[in-house]
């Protein structure tokens, strides 16, 4: 059979099960948008190539497929390097496909010409340009392949115009090979048994589970080990909902606005159980002073992530879904021959300061709107099944702590980028990939100015999202950091409460808008914007801007140096 | 570079285009320096082989080698410190040598087993190839000539063989 390159690729496509795709066409990539037409992928249009990057994202977060993006060349291609670059960070399957000027006119700086391939390669894990039509369909195999194997990652294909134009004799490879690309997926038998001997004799163990767990799909095997051994479990940012948050052994977040308990076990700890985890430098504060009375079992599917921070006492490269169950029989094995130390003493002292320093936040009946007052009301009106996205900043770690996430793949957030504007076209890309959730995007007033024209395409598209903006009128975490270490000079940052009027825009973008001002409004505003389910709605929550995210370790501070709240006096009433 | 601290890390790789950017991108992004390089075909064509030598000082070997093993079109890397090694390299030099000076180059040529490969009315080239340490011996006594022109290749290197080979340690792409 005779294809022309355009038609192999969006066969290509096909075969490797793409349902929907995020694009915007041009110049180089016109020719890819005529099969288009007949396939059977739902094509979304986006508003800006970032848009169709961060979709591709929420889409893969919540489906755990890959996501997948179609651009033009030269401006759409440099567009989409944040969300490759943020996909690159926190490990999210991608493929996107880029359009490039004809080959014969490569490097004559042709219109529209950029070096996608050089641009990109130190955000992807692996790219590829085609050069010759035939190529495509091993090419488009590899491509899905390398970014959902091993640790996924954001792959590009850069796709000159004259190639898919090109007639090529269509042939689906049945097999991938790539010599230099064998993910090690088993583990070693005797640093299992290792692991398993070290957790007999913690006294004071903690799970450190990271996003690698989601990942794997190791959530009910995680779920199995901290059971079978009663040792706690700190979530990261990337792990929230991989371990249920109602469940007694879950501590919730660590990190710089980690909750006290989960900062302070790791802290105390006697041996960590790195799970799929990466000792980010917004986990461990200052290295030199992290957990230092801690053994480190690692267990990781990028050998490069063993010893990249902290050199573990039992490394073991592998996948945490496999490494985890094959663990849990170690640990069965190795309790019929040992005696295990006893953790309730250690246990006892976690949930003295699970009571002791709790996360606080007060909302005065007539006083100004806390953001975190506004969170939980969302929380407390939706299914439990709710998919939530956010932007970064203040209302991210607020989200993070106040959220209940009990199911996994409910959390779609910029963990290691910390990309502003990622909340709303994730949140799209997510419902697109579950329609049958609810999704909500709690985003910051910032975050919303950066890629709010999505909700055109949310529009257009007839995709019901919901949009939380906790308007404080600040680019609050900056902020935050001014009032906190530059002596309250603040530069820059303010943004004001409306300017633009949130509602007026969102209504102008096809949306339904709310405002809310006042504490009591926020359960019956949320309550109509549950009833809305064809369109996308957005609520403006006017918050109070004084409001600074606690508990707050400090950049370069070492982890017992936790600030549980607010000096007296600071904050609204 | 101080002899003995550097690391030979000896590189097979997909012989395609590109492959070179990605391997000396990723020691450009993360600060590492690389001190010498050769790069070449091997007797497979489908491969190439890199003998990258960088500096065990400045670069954590073991995050590089895994950082290396990430690339896609890396198949494996064999690792060698300078003292499991066979190196060697090669120097191409022009020099300052009119009729008064030519036998004496000649005659340090001859020691050094270096080959006259060309001469001129008021100079000549010289090839030698050996150990560095014996391309630096002879930069330093051809330097009163005058040098006008000096190039080296980098090193080339192989395991040493008899019981020093189990020393060569192969780096599996996946491996702890």
């Amino acid at each position: 059979m005779k294809l022309t390159g355009a038609q192999a690729l969006i066969k290509s496509l096909e075969m490797e099960g793409t349902e929907v795709m995020f694009g915007l066409p041009g110049g180089a990539i016109l020719p890819v948008y005529d099969p288009l037409i007949e396939s059977s992928i739902r094509h979304i249009l986006v508003r800006h190539e970032q848009g169709a990057g961060h979709m591709a994202e929420g889409y893969a977060h919540a489906t755990g497929r890959p996501g997948v993006a179609m651009v033009t060349s030269g401006p759409a291609a440099t567009n989409i390097v944040t969300p490759l670059a943020d996909a690159y960070l926190d490990s999210i399957p991608l493929v996107v496909i880029t359009g490039q000027v004809p080959l014969s006119v490569i490097g004559t700086d042709a219109f529209q010409e950029c070096d996608t391939i050089g641009i990109t390669m130190p955000v992807t894990k692996h790219n590829w340009l085609v050069t010759d039509p035939q190529e495509i369909p091993r090419i488009v195999r590899e491509a899905f392949h390398v970014a959902t194997t091993g640790r996924p990652g954001p792959v590009l294909i850069d796709f000159p115009k004259d190639i898919a134009n090109q007639m090529m004799d269509w042939g689906w490879p049945e097999l991938v090979d790539l010599p230099g690309y064998k993910p090690n997926l088993k583990g070693h038998p005797k640093q299992i048994k290792d692991a398993a001997r070290l957790m007999s004799e913690a006294k004071r163990p903690v799970i450190y589970a990271g996003g690698g767990i989601l990942k794997a799909r190791a959530a009910e095997a995680l779920l199995e080990l901290a059971e079978l051994t009663g040792i706690p479990v700190v979530t990261t940012l990337m792990a929230r909902g991989a371990f249920p948050d109602r469940h007694e052994l879950c501590l919730g977040m660590p990190g710089m606005h980690g909750n006290y308990t989960a900062i302070t076990a790791i802290q105390r700890s006697d041996l960590l159980i790195a799970l799929g985890s990466r000792f980010d430098d917004r986990v461990t504060g200052k290295v030199d002073g992290f957990a230092p009375d801690a053994k480190i079992i690692h267990v990781d599917i990028d050998p490069a992530e063993l010893g990249k921070v902290r050199r573990p006492d039992v490394p073991i490269v592998g996948d945490c879904k496999n490494i985890i169950e094959r663990l849990v029989k170690a640990v069965v094995a190795d309790r019929a021959k040992h005696d295990w130390a006893d953790i309730s003493p250690w246990m006892e002292t976690v949930r003295g300061w699970q009571r002791d320093f709790p996360l606080q936040y007060e909302q005065f009946e007539d006083g100004p709107l806390k953001p975190q007052f506004c969170i939980e009301a969302i929380r407390d009106h939706t299914p439990t099944d709710t998919i939530v996205a956010s932007g970064v900043g203040q209302h991210q770690m607020w989200t993070s702590q106040h959220w209940r996430f009990d199911h996994p793949y409910t959390w779609v957030n910029s963990g290691g980028l910390g990309t502003m504007g990622f909340a709303i076209p994730a949140a799209i890309g997510a419902k697109v990939g579950r329609p049958d959730r609810t999704v909500w995007a709690i985003d910051g007033d910032g975050c919303f100015q950066m890629t709010a024209q999505e909700l055109v395409t949310a529009s257009a598209e007839r995709i019901p999202i919901k949009v939380a903006i906790l308007n404080n009128a600040y680019l609050g975490m900056v902020r935050q950091w001014q009032h906190l270490f530059y002596e309250e000079r603040y530069s820059e940052v303010y943004l004001s409460p409306d300017l633009p009027d949130y509602v007026k825009w969102a209504e102008a973008m096809g949306c339904i808008a709310f405002r809310v001002d006042s504490p009591e409004d926020v359960v019956p505003t949320i309550e109509k914007a549950n009833e809305i389910d064809d369109r996308p709605v957005v609520i403006d929550f006017r918050t109070d801007a004084s409001e600074n995210v606690y508990p707050m370790v400090p950049v370069g501070h070492s982890n017992d140096d936790v600030i549980v709240g607010p000096p007296a006096g600071e904050g609204s009433r | 570079m101080e002899q003995g601290t550097h690391h030979i890390l000896s590189v097979l790789v997909e012989n395609k285009f590109g492959v070179l950017t990605r391997v000396a991108g990723l020691f450009a992004r993360r600060g590492y320096n690389i001190f010498s390089l050769a790069v070449s075909p091997t007797e497979d064509e489908r491969y190439s082989r890199m003998t990258i030598l960088v500096d065990g000082e400045s670069a954590p070997i073991e995050q590089v080698t895994r950082q290396l093993n990430k690339l896609i079109p890396v198949i494996s890397i064999s690792e060698l410190s300078a003292a499991d090694a066979v190196e060697r390299e090669l120097m191409l030099v022009t020099i300052v040598a009119g009729q008064d000076a030519r036998s004496q180059a000649t005659e340090l040529a001859a020691i050094f087993e270096a080959k006259i490969l060309d001469v001129g009315y008021e100079s000549m080239t010289l090839m030698v190839a050996g150990q560095p340490e014996k391309l630096d011996a002879m930069t330093d006594l051809l330097e009163p000539f005058g040098i006008v022109e000096l190039q080296r290749t980098g090193r080339i290197a192989l395991p040493k063989l008899s019981r020093q080979s189990s020393k060569l340690r192969v780096v599996k792409p996946g491996s702890a």
